[in-house]
């Protein structure tokens, strides 16, 4: 094995170290970067004399990549004596690093994420290239990990508990070069490779006797350690803030990285780094950093890399898009558009609505140059993009159509016959619809094969998700032509087949559906609510439901009922059915919208649950599982993911993990809505996957209703013993 | 040969005045183990036939048990009052119940027949040592407190009040009785006999009376006191970690504040027991007979609801029902939890505390239990009754509780 690290001393005794893996685009932290490193610390040792100091930098565009996700994500608690003695093997190089006699500086010269800063951290100094799309930070816990190289322990000591845990390690922030040195994660910026080696060859130069801080004696941890009075005060909020943040989700990370930060800080740096290494490999071991590694590494990767792009057709980039409806919706998508340089004409059925919708991404922007975000000449150079109409004629010559008027077939129908005569005779025809199916709306239109679903997600400036309806006449160049709109305008696309709902407002109406029917079984609402929030959602299922809108529910509901009948199918009733009808029909309480729902409102917030509920509802029921509670509303929308791939709807498991995260807040920690069969923990804490998951459901069944029961093509999965991948 | 379990009695129990727990009290100059000491010696002069050889252990609560209190005050405190060398001593923590429980564990040791003569009792100078200064891993350890949904007592006790439905106007009237009570109790000299002035080394009187009270107290001055919890609920996260268990509940209604929980104050206590020989060798009068003890976990994270099993739990052990109790005498830690133990047992607000309790004259934690099983014993004979129940709710989840008869 040859050495990953070239050496390279100059004349003054400096040997710049170059991290640079042969045939690989990044460096790792694989068994040739540790060999390597253990290697070049001995012929450190041998010619130290000759030395004067250390700079480390790498060959790549990266600085270092960290981990290598494909280990961690085969780990299983079998293999944590083999992981405990890797880790300690990676600590204690990086400890030799900082402990070898001679000045060691990092030129980080490009994004250095998780192990990466890690090593730079083991470090004497580090200085950062100014470059452009680098990173820096330790992300471990969105994936379900946390920094085992010493990330937790030494950031702890650079900055003092409060600091290193709220600002670098339990939100994971991934900071530009010059905000790491803001934040003290980095000590000088460089503005070019020259400038960045020059630097820290000066540095190391300047500084013989260089040491870490905590190896300097008398040092003591920033802001004290559990035993300073001072920080004793305010320790018991830690657990009980985490718990708040989270909302009780059963995500182990963040927990481990506070703990093996607090226990650290009590013992030397030896045994914190023991510390650190026994709670990273209890999470590395575990399923959640699987589940999670899975979705936001893997899968997001495959959708990003154009894992759903139908081969063969040429890259493509809107020029002029017309946006119709100036509502909510169509004011959000022209903000995006505009934002990434495409000219957008924003109509409605006055200049002033139009004007109003071009008022929405005004707020958006000054609000972003108020806080120092934006450059006031950028936010004018956008604005000067959106031009607010109330013709479709001043479409003339786009070529990217997103028609978001109110969901109505006719009238959308109405404003595509409109509209297809005025735009570029190949323009992508989108319709941003939610529910409407497809193929009818196609109907519209002469061109059916250009024309498509673009399902964006509200508030469209945040939401990161764009669900894109492959209609039948749909043609794989429109696919690819959509999937490059997503990536211009910086949204994560998935591509699902039609379907009334399509696959996420499908899904999602599940989870809503189910917390009502276990209000409507007298279960207290705020035992519903809470089960979801703990289960991982971002919102509870009964304040979600009056944001959508129970009328809006329930007149969808309704439609897909005639559509059954017309369409001579099946369309059972759900137990919510019910509920739904007293609280829209008889108790006037439709949601958020109209001031009341499951909440009372006032002004515009929202006050507290209705007092009524229990009236109604029961709300007695304190016999229900916790746990039931819970996997009710995650089996549910699981089950109807089975049917959607079933169907036809779904086209990949990535698409149907990150689509359930990022578009409908299913909970991170499963790693999507497919990863969570596959990845299912049963009650008794067993990893059992598919087989345990349909064994739950049919509990389910016995107990809630037959909508557990598991499809027949899942119970012959885990039959095979396969799982969704 | 017939084994015959010896009975415990209790011969004595006096106790300090308790002081305000600040450096402004009058007990902040009096180091704790001059507390102890001070009953020590009025023990002996009440009792000069009592050979103090005969002691076997000195039994102490403090909870919080480090500084002037710390490294077993019961044994030190007992060398610094010129005890006998073979006198032991022993520092316990049942928390906010030690000072019960070190009566306890010296009847449970007569009732063994391993020991004969046993002082118990306890100490805390609050103003001294903070409440909470010695640590612990149930709220400093992040994955201790995580996975057991700790939350500080104040949360415990609001949760009670919201999940029992009591109002803030029920626990500021509880606490406005507390006051009246413990005030007219002083008036009538019910304490008279049981509290010894603390005295300084040149034999002045320090402080002889509960200074903590304010007889005052209305409704009305209660109702400016603004809730002392709903800070640590809402920003410090324990809100959250409480509803997270009690998922049932939608939102904490904090309720208690300074006037209507018990008070940080010093203070020290003593309880003598022994067996009826050991009475007679001393030529001591038994006063009562501890009838049975018990003990109880409960929900850590509400806490504060153990003396409802540790009530069951004694009266079975006892053979008794809840008509035979006479005196019924539950700590005032917060209003929320009298009122929830009155509702589980039916009790009347005329049966529960008569004398006032802890919002009224405070609660110095190591020596409450001691306190009041004084407060007990003086009532019963002030009233002729027979059977008297003690309990106290306690951190992590407990109740203790003890049943005495008078003799």
């Amino acid at each position: 094995m040859t050495n990953m690290i070239k050496w390279d001393k100059d004349a003054s005794g400096v040997v710049t170290l170059t991290m640079d893996e042969d045939g690989a685009g990044a460096n790792t932290m694989n068994d040739v970067f540790i060999s390597s490193l253990e290697e070049t610390l001995d012929r450190i040792d041998a010619e130290k004399d000759d030395i004067t100091g250390v700079v480390l930098t790498s060959g790549k565009k990266t600085f270092f990549a960290g981990a290598d996700l494909n280990l961690i994500i085969q780990a299983t608690p079998a293999d944590a004596p083999r992981l405990e003695a890797e880790i300690a093997r990676i600590k204690k190089a990086l400890r030799r690093l900082e402990t070898v006699g001679r000045p060691v500086a990092a030129a980080i010269n490009g994004a250095a994420l998780g192990g990466g800063l890690e090593i730079a951290l083991a470090c004497h100094h580090r200085v950062a290239l100014d470059a452009r799309g680098s990173e820096i930070g330790l992300p471990e816990v969105s994936l379900g990990l946390l920094p085992g190289a010493g990330g937790v322990v030494r950031t702890t000591r650079m900055f003092g508990l409060q600091k290193a845990l709220m600002e670098v390690l339990l939100q994971g922030q991934r900071r530009k070069p010059a905000k790491a040195l803001e934040v003290g994660l980095v000590d000088e910026l460089a503005t070019d490779a020259d400038d960045m080696l020059a630097k820290a060859k000066a540095w190391v130069l300047a500084n013989p006797e260089a040491a870490q801080p905590w190896d300097v004696s008398g040092y003591k941890i920033p802001g004290g350690t559990p035993s300073t009075p001072k920080l004793a005060a305010v320790l018991p909020a830690f657990p009980s803030n985490l718990r708040k943040q989270i909302k009780g989700a059963p995500m182990p990370a963040p927990l481990a990285i506070m703990s093996a930060a607090v226990e650290g800080a009590q013992v030397d740096f030896a045994n914190a780094e023991v510390i650190e290494g026994r709670y990273f490999v209890s999470l590395a071991t575990g399923q959640t950093a699987k589940n999670m590694t899975k979705a936001f590494f893997f899968d997001l990767q495959h959708i990003t890399k154009g894992g759903a792009r139908p081969e063969g057709y040429p890259p493509y980039r809107a020029t002029k898009a017309l946006v119709m409806g100036a509502g909510m919706m169509g004011a959000g998508i022209a903000y995006v558009c505009a934002r990434n340089g495409i000219e957008v004409v924003l109509v409605d059925v006055s200049k002033e609505s139009a004007e109003k919708g071009k008022a929405y991404a005004q707020g958006l922007l000054d609000k972003a140059v108020s806080r120092g975000r934006m450059a006031e000449t950028q936010r004018d150079e956008i604005l000067a993009r959106i031009h607010p109409s109330d013709t479709v004629d001043d479409g003339k010559g786009a070529d990217l159509v997103i028609e978001a008027v109110f969901e109505s077939q006719e009238l959308k129908t109405e404003v595509f016959g409109r509209i297809e005569p005025v735009v570029a005779a190949d323009a992508l025809l989108g319709s941003n619809t939610s529910t409407l199916p497809i193929s009818g709306l196609a109907n519209a239109v002469q061109r059916q094969e250009d024309f498509i679903g673009l399902h964006f997600f509200s508030p469209v400036d945040k939401m990161p998700l764009l669900e894109i309806v492959v209609g039948e006449k749909t043609s794989d160049a429109t696919i690819a032509k959509a999937l490059d709109v997503a990536a211009q305008i910086k949204k994560t696309p998935i591509v699902v087949n039609d379907s009334r709902g399509f696959f996420t407002s499908r899904v999602i109406g599940t989870f809503m559906g189910e917390a009502v029917a276990m209000l409507a079984e007298g279960v207290p609402a705020p035992s519903i609510e809470q089960a979801g929030l703990q289960a991982g959602y971002p919102t509870g299922p009964l304040a979600l439901f009056d944001e959508v809108s129970l009328t809006l529910g329930r007149r969808i509901r309704e439609e897909g009922r005639v559509a059954a009948q017309a369409a001579g199918a099946d369309f059972p009733e759900h137990p919510s059915y019910a509920a739904i009808d007293l609280m829209v029909v008889d108790l006037d309480r439709g949601g958020r919208a109209a001031g009341a729902g499951f909440y009372d409102y006032a002004e515009g917030k929202r006050l507290g649950l209705w007092d009524g509920l229990a009236e109604h509802f029961g709300g007695e029921d304190l016999d229900m599982p916790f746990l039931d509670m819970q996997e009710r509303m995650l089996f549910a929308e699981a089950i109807e993911t089975v049917k959607c791939v079933d169907e036809g709807v779904l086209r990949s498991v990535p698409e149907a993990n990150i689509g359930s995260i990022f578009g409908i807040g299913f909970p991170p920690w499963t790693g999507g809505v497919l990863q969570y069969i596959s990845g299912y923990v049963s009650p008794d804490g067993t990893v059992s996957g598919p087989a345990g998951f349909v064994a739950r459901a049919r509990e389910l069944a016995e107990k809630y209703g037959e909508r557990f029961t598991p499809p027949s093509s899942l119970v012959t999965l885990a039959e095979s013993g396969g799982s969704y991948q | 040969m017939a084994h015959t379990t010896p009975e415990a009695y209790i011969y004595e129990a006096i106790r300090t005045p308790r002081g305000r727990g600040k450096a402004s009290g009058s007990l902040h100059s009096v180091k704790p183990v001059s507390l102890v000491t001070g009953l020590i010696d009025e023990l002996q002069a009440r009792h000069p036939d009592l050979d103090p050889a005969a002691v076997d252990d000195l039994i102490l609560g403090c909870v919080t048990p480090i500084g002037d209190q710390g490294a077993d005050i019961a044994k030190t405190a007992a060398i610094a009052a010129g005890l006998p060398d073979t006198v032991a001593g022993t520092q316990i923590n049942r928390f906010c119940a030690s000072g019960l429980e070190a009566v306890n564990m010296a009847a449970q040791k007569v009732r063994a027949g391993w020991d004969s003569l046993v002082i118990a009792g306890g100490v805390e100078s609050m103003s001294r040592i903070p409440l909470g200064s010695d640590g612990g891993p149930w709220a400093m350890d992040p994955q201790t407190a995580y996975d057991s949904y700790f939350v500080p007592q104040g949360i415990s006790a609001d949760l009670i009040a919201t999940v029992e439905g009591f109002s803030r106007d029920d626990v500021d009237a509880y606490a406005v009785r507390s006051q009246e009570r413990a005030a007219a109790a002083w008036s009538a000299g019910n304490f008279t006999k049981s509290v010894v002035p603390v005295r300084d080394i040149n034999g002045s009187v320090i402080l002889d009376h509960d200074e903590f009270m304010r007889p005052d107290t209305t409704m009305e001055s209660l109702s400016k006191l603004q809730p002392s919890f709903a800070g640590l609920g809402d920003f410090g996260g324990f809100d959250a970690v409480a509803l997270q268990k009690f998922h049932w509940v939608e939102r904490i209604n904090h309720v208690h504040h300074a006037g209507n929980s018990s008070g940080i104050v010093d203070g020290a206590a003593l309880v003598l027991v022994g067996s009826e020989q050991a009475g007679k060798n001393a030529g001591l009068t038994p006063r009562a007979r501890v009838v049975a003890t018990a003990v109880s976990g409960a929900d850590p994270t509400i806490m504060l609801t153990g003396p409802t099993p540790a009530t069951h739990k004694v009266l079975a052990a006892a053979g008794l029902t809840p008509a035979d109790i006479d005196v019924w005498e539950l700590n005032e830690a917060f209003a929320a939890v009298v009122l929830k133990w009155m509702k589980d047992f039916n009790l009347d607000i005329e049966q529960v505390n008569v004398n006032g309790g802890s919002i009224a004259m405070g609660h110095p934690l190591g020596a409450t239990g001691s306190i009041i099983t004084g407060i007990v014993l003086d009532e019963l004979e002030r009233s002729g009754g027979r059977y008297g129940l003690i309990t106290l709710c306690i951190g992590g989840g407990m109740g203790l509780a003890t049943i005495i008869e008078r003799i």
